[in-house]
């Protein structure tokens, strides 16, 4: 055992994807140490907040500093508020009636861009067979830029309480600076928000927890009843074999997604959590452990140890725990590996069909996606909504098919390179 | 060569059978064949490989059922249908396999294998001490050191050595039959007189019947009383070593004679 154990761990493949999972399963256990926050806790008002650090701006504006920088700040507030659409539109304007010639006109620089544009365009100038609605479109640009370019300060007026009138409290121009540090309220979230305004990371960590938890779930149970079943089937042989062999059978023809959704569906929503779902995936993803272990079993049968073992008295149960089992535990491991794995799709795909765990308590990788697509996250652009998810799918499948196939060449000598 | 034909039978057959498929693949490994193995007699099963011989042992150990016939034991006719029953069966009739790297299970220390010997033998209780001097005088009826061999796994020791330990193990259980499939055909030719000598001393020591099988004639009659020739699950000829070998009767025992190959003279390969 320890040396099966030692071995595996020459494996590159068994380590890089044993590394990848532990990876996931520290993050899992150590982040929510570390943010405490309800992983539900719908922070943002509205949905899909971009990625980044959020600063209260009546902190922005509150904050005593006295930072002046040099620099010139028109020309990041141009690069930023400048968005590609409004560069192209820019350009077209430029192009037809400005009588700028294609050549001259970069979009990449802002800056010269911009000073093409305040040198001709002019707001009172009527252009025959341009609609109200396209000029008042450049209009409302033209005053974007304008207002990106103003350099000048903000008054900050605060109200008397005595006499109602505004009195200027502050002003900046600006070249005032806050340092972050000195803000009282800011909020990172690195992966934005979603549809419901929650804090992305947080729901994926603890999203990624529920889906192992459930894939685990299925795991067990499948591998639990594939191996009762093909030990009973391989080593007990005969009318027992044939119908269990016909049981088998019957599941691989109907395809257990078919079945899945059909069953599913026939739980009742309220009882539908992650742990029935969990339950639900491993009663229908056996067959093909019981078909292996059956065949691994009957090959088993036959050998001498167990022939012995039977001359020298030993019961059924004895001669399945001692003499069989430990020549398939290893098979049986990467047999459960690979189904903790599909199981963590099976739940996936499941709830994208919206017949996943219905809960609006706990998070599981499927429901996100579920939520994304629902809020159409992928047509607006909103790329953390989904794409985390996608990848944590796809790394810890990853890592528990590389642990799989670096246990298949230790166990299985003919893959051996 | 003594002469068993008023020696008790120990374990006889008439019409044993086993078929294996069905409709048009069904085979007869074992067809219809008749024997009568005496107490304290060495009998050898010799044919080529495929011919039966060891679905017949492996009816004869009762580890699969009998398709047809009947089989004696100790002048009853067997009855193995529950498994206490075929438990005492067992601790009647002992088996020798050919491969002894496959014999043992390789998770578990050879201890075990002794130890569960003294327990059908109904010693399980004994003090550990007392257990340890029952194996020690197993091991070295087969020269080997029980104190050298405890706590290790079948892998660490030679083929030979494994092969010794399972006389040993037949040395503690004291059956009234020993089945020997082929145990030497794995081993160097060292150690296969050093195992062959065991089991004929084992024979003169308790008057075991030994039904030895193999595929080589030349060592059959080495060792036999009693001659059984196999030829597609047939029993083609038998008796006496010395008449069997040195006058046969059936064209195949005549073929397996000359298969033998020989120091001295050019080989005969025409027969082949």
């Amino acid at each position: 055992m320890k040396n099966t154990i030692k071995q595996a761990f020459h494996s590159s493949k068994f380590v890089t994807g044993f590394v990848i999972f532990m990876f996931v399963l520290v993050t899992i256990f150590v982040y929510p140490l570390i943010v405490t926050r309800d992983p539900l806790e719908m922070v943002g008002q509205g949905n899909f907040f971009k990625p980044g650090t959020y600063v209260a701006v009546s902190d922005v504006v509150g904050t005593n500093s006295n930072y002046r920088l040099n620099v010139d700040t028109s020309a990041a507030k141009l690069e930023t508020g400048l968005s590609v659409e409004n560069r192209a539109m820019m350009a077209d304007w430029l192009e037809k009636y400005g009588e700028v010639p294609a050549s001259d006109i970069d979009v990449t620089d802002a800056e010269s861009l911009v000073a093409l544009w305040n040198e001709k365009y002019d707001p009172k100038t009527v252009i025959k067979g341009m609609t109200i609605a396209v000029r008042n479109q450049y209009m409302r640009l033209n005053n974007q830029i304008q207002h990106a370019l103003k350099d000048s300060g903000v008054i900050i007026a605060e109200k008397n309480e005595e006499t109602g009138e505004l009195e200027e409290a502050k002003s900046y121009d600006g070249r005032e600076f806050v340092n972050q540090g000195d803000l009282p309220n800011t909020q990172t979230f690195l992966l934005g928000t979603d549809n419901f305004g929650r804090d992305v990371l947080t729901e994926l960590v603890a999203a990624t927890k529920v889906s192992l938890g459930v894939g685990i779930i299925a795991g067990v149970i499948a591998t639990i009843i594939g191996l009762i079943l093909g030990l009973l089937a391989g080593y007990v042989g005969g009318f027992v074999d044939n119908l269990i062999t016909f049981i088998t059978n019957l599941f691989t023809v109907i395809p257990s997604f078919v079945l899945l959704i059909l069953i599913s569906y026939s739980v009742s929503e309220s009882a539908r959590g992650t742990t029935m779902v969990g339950i639900l995936i491993g009663i229908t993803a056996w067959p093909w452990t019981t078909r292996s272990v059956r065949s691994q079993v009957i090959s088993l049968r036959n050998r001498d140890h167990v022939n012995l073992s039977k001359l020298s008295g030993h019961s059924m149960m004895r001669i399945v725990f001692t003499d069989i089992l430990p020549y398939i535990a290893s098979y049986v491991v990467m047999a459960f590996i690979l189904q903790i794995s599909s199981g963590i799709l099976a739940e996936a795909q499941l709830s994208m069909l919206g017949l996943g765990p219905s809960t609006t308590t706990t998070a599981t990788l499927g429901l996100m996606m579920n939520w994304a697509t629902q809020y159409s996250a992928h047509t607006s652009g909103t790329w953390w909504a989904y794409f985390p998810v996608i990848l944590v799918i796809a790394l810890i499948s990853f890592s528990l098919n590389l642990m799989n196939t670096g246990l298949d060449q230790i166990f299985n000598p003919q893959l051996r390179d | 060569m003594r002469d068993f034909n008023n020696a008790k039978p120990c374990l006889t057959g008439k019409g044993v059978t086993k078929t294996f498929g069905f409709g048009d693949k069904k085979m007869n490994a074992v067809d219809h064949v008749d024997f009568n193995f005496h107490e304290g007699e060495f009998v050898s099963i010799v044919g080529e490989s495929g011919s039966g011989k060891t679905t017949l042992s492996k009816m004869l150990l009762g580890l699969i059922s009998v398709t047809e016939g009947q089989i004696d034991f100790q002048g009853k006719p067997r009855d193995i249908s529950t498994n206490a029953k075929k438990k005492e069966y067992w601790k009647g009739i002992q088996a020798i396999f050919q491969d002894p790297f496959a014999s043992y299970n390789m998770f578990y220390k050879i201890d075990s294998v002794l130890l569960d010997c003294l327990k059908m033998r109904g010693d399980g209780s004994l003090p550990y001490e007392k257990k340890f001097e029952l194996m020690t005088e197993a091991c070295s009826f087969v020269n080997l050191k029980f104190a050298e061999l405890t706590n290790k796994y079948p892998f660490e020791l030679s083929g030979g050595q494994m092969q010794r330990l399972m006389i040993a193990r037949i040395f503690l259980l004291k059956p009234k039959i020993l089945l020997a499939d082929e145990p030497t055909s794995m081993i160097d030719a060292c150690s296969r007189a050093t195992i062959l000598d065991m089991l004929l001393k084992l024979r003169d020591e308790i008057n075991m019947t030994i039904i030895f099988i193999t595929h080589d004639i030349g060592l059959a009659y080495y060792v036999s009383d009693t001659v059984y020739i196999m030829e597609h699950g047939k029993f083609v000829e038998y008796g006496p070593a010395d008449k069997v070998i040195l006058n046969p009767q059936a064209p195949y025992t005549k073929r397996l004679i000359n298969d033998v190959p020989k120091i001295y003279e050019e080989w005969d390969l025409t027969t082949v």
